[in-house]
């Protein structure tokens, strides 16, 4: 009679007919079944890999199988202890190595997070389909089987993680260019700076855009400053103050400031919110403000033709 | 008076108020108000919403284009902060607890054509404005 005293965290020790059997460990029998026939496993893997499509294109073929490989092996050196353990463990430490490199690298190519994960949980099916043509006793298949899923599911979290940690960083880097992007001073002429401000002026921004117009005059000497907004869809109150206290920082430095750009529908806004902007000299177009810091620099464009009448 | 559209945005951090900017925009735009009317729904969604984030440390906005008699855009801002003590100081130009210019609340309310103000101490605030065609 055979009798199974099996409960499922501990059923690799089991009584047959009357004698004890300690089975193999899950980790030696993965590491077996690795090692028969590793390059039709390969080959397999790689096969099914690669139908992995999603919505982008998958890694070009040699690309995927070095990946492959490598993993594989790091794979097969992580089992050799026997154990399969968790994924923080450190028999696992070339792995994670692993497939961090392959997350960044892929993350930077514009692989979604779903086929990052699903390139680690390609690896089961080949795997598992080994693994039961090597035991045939279905509840130590099911331990092993579990064992194993635990373990590779951590890995393609893990995967995801790593991708979601590469695209942060690249937003990031993309929001410090964007700042600097957007406050370019150009020195319009002799004496007279201009600032094209474009886009959402929060906080961050307005303290880049105060600090390199401050830096600017200095630098060029200059005596006037237009802030064309004619970019900036929506002045509300904390804008205007922005804007205000720009105003106010050059004028402590000796520059003035013209606001340029002020659309008929910003202007009735600013009426309606009750922003007082009445010290400060206001045009609706750069070309009036640019003509207003000529005079006040004391300086005239003139043409050398005489015009034509 | 039937509710044509209705979705809800949270205003949580600064980059949710230029998402509730866009939107407001894309709206009032929809319904066909005229671009000044826009800018002035537009502005007053804004200063709004910045009140939810920094006075009421964070809420939600609900947008809601209407129609009949006219087309119109509905925003409802809430929060679960401390509340406004006493809401016609609040509503007086120059007054802030803050440190902005003090003209957000009542440059709203003369931005819209119905401005709706609920609040209770230590429970929060509603604001309802709505902008006719």
């Amino acid at each position: 009679m055979l009798l199974f005293q099996a409960t499922l965290p501990d059923f690799c020790n089991r009584v047959e007919g009357g004698f004890l059997v300690q089975a193999l460990s899950t980790g030696s029998v993965i590491a077996e079944v690795l090692a028969a026939d590793e390059d039709s496993f390969l080959k397999e893997w790689v096969d099914d890999a690669r139908l992995l499509k999603h919505n982008t294109a998958m890694a070009p073929e040699p690309e995927l199988r070095l990946q492959c490989a490598n993993f594989l092996a790091s794979f097969r050196k992580g089992v050799q202890s026997g154990v399969v353990g968790k994924a923080s463990d450190p028999q696992w430490d070339d792995l994670r190595g692993l497939l961090a490199d392959v997350s960044k690298s892929r993350a930077l190519q514009g692989f979604t997070a779903i086929e990052i994960a699903a390139f680690v949980f390609s690896f089961k099916k080949p795997l598992y389909h080994r693994l039961r043509q090597a035991e045939k006793d279905p509840l130590v298949l099911a331990s092993q089987i579990w064992e194993t899923t635990e373990l590779l599911d951590s890995f393609g979290l893990y995967a995801t993680e790593l991708w979601l940690d590469t695209r942060e960083a690249i937003i990031r880097r993309q929001q410090e260019e964007m700042l600097e992007l957007s406050t370019p001073v150009i020195k319009l002429w002799h004496n007279i700076l201009a600032l094209p401000l474009i886009g959402t002026l929060d906080s961050a921004r307005t303290q880049v855009v105060m600090e390199s117009l401050l830096g600017a005059i200095v630098e060029t000497n200059s005596r006037v400053a237009i802030l064309d907004i004619t970019g900036v869809p929506t002045v509300d109150t904390v804008v205007a103050q922005h804007l205000l206290k720009t105003v106010t920082a050059a004028r402590l430095m000796g520059a003035e400031c013209i606001i340029s750009g002020i659309r008929p529908q910003i202007a009735q806004t600013i009426v309606h919110l009750g922003i007082n902007l009445l010290d400060i000299t206001t045009k609706a177009t750069l070309r009036d403000a640019f003509a207003l810091a000529l005079e006040r620099t004391g300086q005239s464009i003139r043409s050398e033709e005489a015009p034509v009448n | 008076m039937a509710v044509i559209s209705s979705e809800t945005i949270p205003v949580t951090s600064e980059p949710d108020i230029v998402f509730v900017r866009r939107r407001v925009r894309e709206t009032a735009a929809q319904i066909g108000l005229s671009l000044v009317d826009q800018t002035k729904v537009v502005t007053a969604a804004s200063e709004l919403a910045r009140n939810t984030l920094i006075y009421g440390g964070g809420g939600a906005m609900q947008l809601e284009s209407l129609n009949g008699p006219r087309l119109g855009v509905r925003l409802t801002f809430s929060d679960n902060g401390p509340g406004i003590p006493d809401i016609q100081l609040a509503l007086r130009d120059g007054f802030t607890t803050g440190s902005g210019l003090g003209l957000g609340l009542g440059g709203t309310k003369r931005l819209v054509n119905e401005f709706a103000i609920e609040s209770k101490v230590g429970q929060g605030t509603k604001i309802i404005i709505t902008r006719w065609k």
